[in-house]
């Protein structure tokens, strides 16, 4: 493993680094370099401190840890692989992402999913541990959403979740009273199927960050999924 | 080149602040650094910083910052000073001359006092007296350009890189309790001095971070109250709009924040009784004053900043705190350029103002 200080490198110069490595790299110091392990795929990465924007985004197949904050579009587009971040994420998490996982302890800001997308065997997964913000799975076409909202006493989502949403499903460890949720999507309670087909999901959250899985589950879980027979129109215009 | 406000170009940027709550007084030099893991969000055609509390020993009169083109434009323009207010000090700003600062124009600071037999005469409130007299110089003297005109702070601004301008304003050598900051990126002007965040009028100072869309709207509406909107960019009318509706209606920094970022009516419906009231007395009464399409804005003002997002939260804004300080900036990597152990980091809603005042007494 190579050990790469970040203080005062600029984005291009980390990155490039990181691309000419021949193993695994663990940075520390990272302060907003933008873009660390873009369309990577053949190391893994440690990152202390704080990377900045779009950290992983076309990533295919490395792994990703992050012990700190990420910012905004983390796995955007992503391909392949995994990013686990030990705290809180910015917006945009996951954008158009069409395969791999990602797992966040913390919260989410807005916008989580937004557009994710699958295809065959690529079935993408985004794991949440606190909260999301507005706009979770804003128009999701695939792959699966799941926020847990473990210590936090916000609500698990904020406002329009799943606006334009067509594909996928998003489950989220709560009830769901007071949430609401737009004319386009079916939202129930989830079934002893809904929890089987996400066991793999929360089993690898709670190796990852020391959480018991079936503690987890002892709970009330909803599943939104897109409903076809009411298709998404339109939000923005006519408000 | 054709000046800002000749043209317009069919926004990235950068923003950030810091503010001391106990009124302790910091130098430049966080907030500049502050901008250097966000140098990549600006391009270089515009930098800027606000910082309040700095020029104590001039605190009770007006510091008027002023570009002028030229050396012939001064004598215009100090004509106009001199016929309303009493000049205390005259001075040139003094800079720092570093490569990446070029073809600065004059850049001057008067500290003045408006003349009170005028102020009596005329019938005004002071305040909209100097506002008066900005937009005078602003409209009137081709070459001359006010970008700050308020008490005990000052607008540095330019084009450059934030870090850059930073330096060549010599911000190392002031002390402010709070700082704002901008690194720019302009997508619909092409860059001028002026039109350098933060924009300014009176204490009120805006950064922003974004693109609005409702620039026609607003401005329309704003100029039939005197304002006059020079540069066709829209973080202007973003600083006329919080004048207007802080100092002239009287409105609260929160009741503001719910005009120009008022959430959606469905929203609204889902509030408790009284708050929905309130919310739907101001969308109505301020309509034109709605703000859309993607900002993240900090508005400064004597005593205080004020964080916002749109309501859809478009842009990105993060908040943190250590010990007496309060952090603000579009990225966490530079709160934690400021303080590394920055705690309670934070990303407010969209359109959920985050106020922070100095305690009352210490500034």
């Amino acid at each position: 493993m190579i050990k790469l200080n970040a203080s005062n490198l600029n984005f291009d110069t980390l990155n490039e680094t990181v691309r000419k490595a021949k193993e695994d790299i663990e940075i520390s110091d990272c302060l907003g370099q933008r873009f660390i392990g873009a369309g990577l795929s053949d190391k893994n990465l440690t990152i202390k401190g704080t990377p900045g924007n779009a950290l992983g985004a076309y990533l295919n197949g490395s792994t990703i840890s992050v012990f700190g904050n990420a910012q905004d579009a983390v796995g955007d587009t992503m391909n392949d692989g995994k990013i686990i971040v030990n705290g809180n994420i910015g917006d945009c998490a996951g954008y158009a992402m069409r395969g791999g996982r990602i797992f966040v302890k913390g919260n989410a800001g807005y916008r989580a999913g937004i557009h994710m997308k699958a295809y065959k065997d690529k079935i993408p997964a985004l794991v949440i541990g606190g909260s999301a913000g507005s706009f979770l799975g804003e128009y999701q076409a695939g792959g699966v959403i799941i926020v847990l909202g473990l210590n936090s006493d916000k609500n698990i989502v904020g406002n329009f979740p799943c606006t334009g949403m067509h594909g996928g499903k998003m489950i989220l460890r709560s009830n769901c009273k007071g949430v609401i949720f737009p004319q386009n999507v079916r939202v129930s309670p989830a079934e002893k199927e809904d929890l089987e087909e996400i066991f793999s999901y929360i089993k690898e959250f709670c190796d990852h960050f020391g959480f018991d899985a079936n503690e987890i589950l002892n709970a009330e879980f909803t599943v939104i999924t897109p409903d076809s027979n009411n298709p998404y129109k339109q939000m923005y215009v006519g408000n | 080149m054709k000046k800002e406000g000749e043209i317009r170009i069919p926004s990235g940027c950068a923003i950030s602040a810091v503010i001391s709550k106990d009124g302790n007084k910091m130098t430049g030099e966080k907030i500049i650094e502050s901008m250097i893991p966000m140098h990549d969000r600006s391009n270089g055609l515009g930098g800027g910083f606000a910082g309040y509390g700095i020029y104590p020993d001039h605190k009770n009169e007006y510091a008027l910052h002023i570009f002028f083109n030229d050396k012939y434009r001064i004598e215009d323009c100090e004509r106009i000073i001199k016929d309303s207010f009493e000049i205390v000090k005259k001075e040139i700003i003094p800079t720092r001359k570093i490569p990446e600062i070029t073809d600065e124009p004059i850049i001057m600071r008067y500290f003045v006092s408006p003349l009170f037999s005028l102020l009596r005469s005329l019938q005004l409130d002071e305040k909209e007296f100097v506002v008066r007299i900005v937009m005078k110089i602003n409209t009137e003297v081709d070459g001359a350009y006010v970008f700050s005109s308020g008490k005990n702070m000052g607008a540095f601004k330019a084009v450059g890189f934030p870090e850059d301008v930073g330096r060549f304003y010599k911000l190392d050598e002031y002390e402010g309790y709070s700082w704002t900051a901008h690194g720019r990126y302009p997508t619909n002007t092409p860059g001028w001095w002026g039109g350098a965040h933060p924009f300014g009028l009176l204490d009120y100072t805006i950064v922003h971070n974004g693109e609005i869309s409702s620039y026609d709207a607003n401005r329309r509406f704003i100029e039939m109250f005197g304002y006059k909107c020079t540069l066709q960019t829209d973080t202007e009318v973003i600083t006329y709009i919080a004048d207007y509706l802080i100092r002239r209606q009287g409105l609260s920094l929160t009741e503001t924040a719910s005009v120009i970022a008022a959430p959606f009516w469905t929203t609204i419906e889902n509030k408790p009784e009284k708050e929905r009231e309130k919310l739907k007395y101001l969308r109505t009464m301020f309509s034109s004053l709605l703000i859309t399409g993607p900002f993240s804005i900090i508005l400064g003002f004597d005593g205080g900043l004020m964080a916002l997002n749109d309501r859809l939260k478009l842009r990105s804004m993060v908040v943190g705190e250590y010990n007496d300080k309060v952090f603000i900036a579009s990225e966490e990597a530079a709160i934690r350029k400021m303080e590394i152990n920055a705690k309670n980091i934070y990303a407010p809603q969209g359109g959920e103002p985050i106020i922070v005042k100095v305690k009352e007494g210490k500034f």
